[in-house]
């Protein structure tokens, strides 16, 4: 017995190993330098210096604004994903015949099959000057502007996004029993207070799924505000890429992705959160 | 029962010339079947038969293709299931996991419009748990409660919104087979106080048999008979009730004497049978081929050698297996030329004779009024 847990546990030992490195040098590593970084000071020629100083993090108030767009566009551009994708989702879990129903989830991801870059690139013709301003024009609504607007990025993060927000809530709403829908209809509940009392609840751990994954990588976005918002609208994905490589502040460059961290971190721990309190019953029940 | 209306004669569910079709395939077909106030009705048939579908559109869950349903003397056709006075009990309950007891069982008052006010659903909520025996546990999880318990909160959750009609899609389906039984008990005793139809679906013929005063036999869509329980049991219209409802011997030859008394079947190894013919079986003819159908607790058994009695059908063979059954003695008598023939031997029978063991020669025999004369589908 003993010898047996003895063996098992060096296998479980040797299987962790290649994550657990990869972890502590990929991830682990750069983040403790990035933190002792951002207590040091810039060098004269840019780059790091030693030494302890809470210099950098006084002087976060200086990319306040990468912060507020950040803070408020994420949110905005996931809720925005959630609006979009939930219909979505609906329609291919429960409506979409079955024999169409994998082709139509294929449709969902082909875009990914083209790197980001590329697909941003072609919604800066779409909303730059020749466009779909141009088109307005031919109707007679003259002097619209869209590209380096905090609503091109929305559309941007919308298309880039869908995918990561559609899969969750159709995966929760394709496991759902839909005999609890016939039941709801059966006593009596309409279907808008079905969907409403059942559809949407039960569908809850893939809106929050969803909403988590989209959240935390506009988060760090930096492609698409970078392309569609012009310098007007910048992430601190941005201000970041800004301050590594141009002005080489890296000190202060660290104080910034460290506050950035510390953001997520809250966001993640109150996700779990809700998960955990969700998970007493919800997923078991679902099975 | 003072509130019980089984007298009157008034009509619940009506089908008048339903068909329905799903693509190619018909799952009901141009069937009309009326059942009574206060009726405990049950489908019975083989997976397929179309019972299913039939109370799928009772329920208002499917609509018919072709023809007409009546629910308290109204038409249905074309009307949502959330506006139908009909209320389910699914085969696998369909409890709402994230809600609690309580919160399941009010969930059909909280749909009305106007909703009724906040005690006066607790209040009924309460009622109802009683009337299940589930006092006290309406805030527990639905998912912590045994299979019987949800069984029970399927039915308050059903029972609580007084439906004109209360559908059980094989309810009892899921439980065990001493909580079957004892759920069989339970919903008969429901049934009575409610005295509210219920319309049950099942593949299971004892189930059918022991609740229900009225049962609807189904095949590829259609009824091929309906009575009491009684009636099917001792007048079966042709071989599938028979051999649906209850266990029976089968012996297959052709119409040699079509008397008013009774009908003569020769069998093609020579053995004669006489039998009575079910009132409502189509009429037979010298020469048609027909079924003779013998239940095994009609047949008796005894030594070869000992005196003849009343039963004028007799047939020696050998005790192939036994089956003790507690209550009874199952043997399998192998015979010539009328195959393997089961007689169900009561044990009061039993204790008073011999009981035989495999290999006995024995007798078997029956009168002829214990055989029916069946058309042979």
């Amino acid at each position: 017995m003993s010898k047996d847990n003895k063996a098992n546990r060096w296998l479980t030992a040797a299987l962790l190993t290649p994550t657990s490195l990869w972890f502590l040098v990929m991830l682990i590593f750069p983040l403790i330098v990035i933190l002792v970084f951002s207590f040091g000071e810039r060098a004269a020629v840019g780059g790091y210096a030693g030494g302890f100083t809470l210099e950098q993090y006084a002087n976060l108030p200086s990319r306040l604004k990468a912060f507020q767009n950040t803070m408020l566009i994420a949110p905005a551009g996931t809720l925005l994903s959630l609006i979009v994708a939930y219909p979505l989702a609906y329609f291919l879990a429960l409506r979409v015949d079955r024999k169409y129903k994998l082709i139509l989830l294929v449709l969902v991801i082909v875009p990914f099959w083209t790197s980001l870059l590329v697909r941003t690139y072609a919604w800066i013709f779409i909303l730059g000057g020749r466009g779909i301003p141009t088109l307005l024009e031919f109707i007679g609504i003259e002097g619209v502007r869209l590209i380096n607007t905090p609503g091109a990025v929305l559309v941007g993060i919308v298309y880039g996004y869908l995918p990561l927000m559609v899969f969750p809530i159709f995966v929760s709403l394709e496991k759902l029993d839909k005999t609890l829908l016939e039941a709801s209809s059966d006593l009596g509940g309409s279907p808008f207070k079905t969907f409403m009392q059942i559809t949407l609840p039960l569908s809850k751990p893939g809106i929050a799924t969803g909403c988590m994954l989209v959240f935390i990588l506009l988060m760090g976005e930096f492609l698409i505000p970078a392309f569609l918002g012009g310098g007007k609208v910048f992430f601190i994905g941005n201000a970041l890429v800004d301050l590594f490589l141009q002005s080489r502040n890296w000190p202060f460059g660290a104080a910034v992705s460290v506050t950035l961290v510390v953001i997520m971190l809250i966001t993640v721990s109150f996700y779990m959160r809700m998960t955990l309190r969700n998970k007493t019953g919800r997923d078991e029940s679902l099975m | 029962m003072p509130n019980q209306s089984t007298s009157s004669n008034e009509i619940d569910i009506e089908f008048r010339d339903v068909t329905k079709r799903f693509e190619d395939v018909v799952a009901v077909d141009n069937m009309s079947l009326t059942v009574k106030r206060g009726a405990f009705f049950s489908f019975l048939g083989p997976s397929g038969c179309g019972k299913t579908t039939s109370l799928r559109l009772i329920a208002g869950f499917d609509q018919p293709t072709q023809g007409d349903i009546f629910i308290g003397g109204n038409s249905v056709v074309g009307i949502p299931s959330h506006k139908r006075p009909v209320n389910m009990v699914f085969q696998q309950y369909a409890l709402f996991p994230h809600m609690d007891v309580s919160e399941n069982i009010g969930y059909g008052l909280r749909q009305r419009n106007p909703q009724p006010p906040r005690q006066e659903i607790i209040r009924r909520v309460d009622e109802t748990l009683e009337m299940v025996r589930l006092s006290g546990y309406g805030k527990r999880r639905v998912w912590e409660l045994s299979g019987g318990q949800q069984q029970r909160v399927a039915l308050a959750r059903a029972l609580i919104n007084h439906p004109t009609c209360l559908l059980l899609d094989e309810p009892l389906a899921a439980l065990d087979r001493k909580l079957r039984r004892e759920m069989q008990i339970e919903l008969q005793t429901l049934q009575r106080e409610v005295g509210i139809t219920f319309i049950l679906v099942t593949h299971d013929q004892e189930e059918a048999l022991s609740m229900s005063d009225r049962i609807c036999i189904m095949r590829e869509g259609q009824i091929v008979q309906s009575g009491s329980p009684r009636q099917l049991y001792d007048e079966p219209v042709n071989r599938y009730v028979a051999d649906f409802v209850g266990k029976t011997n089968f012996f297959n030859g052709d119409v040699v004497d079509a008397g008013d008394k009774g009908i003569a079947v020769k069998s093609e190894s020579g053995q004669v049978f006489v039998g009575m013919q079910p009132k409502a079986a189509p009429g037979l003819v010298n020469g048609s081929k027909a079924c003779v159908a013998v239940r095994p607790e009609m047949i008796a058994i005894s030594a070869t050698d000992e005196a003849n009695n009343s039963n004028n059908i007799t047939i020696d063979g050998q005790v192939t297996n036994r089956i003790f059954l507690g209550e009874h003695t199952e043997y399998l008598v192998s015979t010539e030329g009328c195959g393997d023939v089961m007689v169900l031997s009561p044990k009061s029978v039993e204790s008073m004779s011999r009981s035989f063991e495999p290999g006995d020669k024995v007798r078997i025999s029956w009168g002829s009024n214990a055989a029916l004369v069946i058309g042979d589908t």
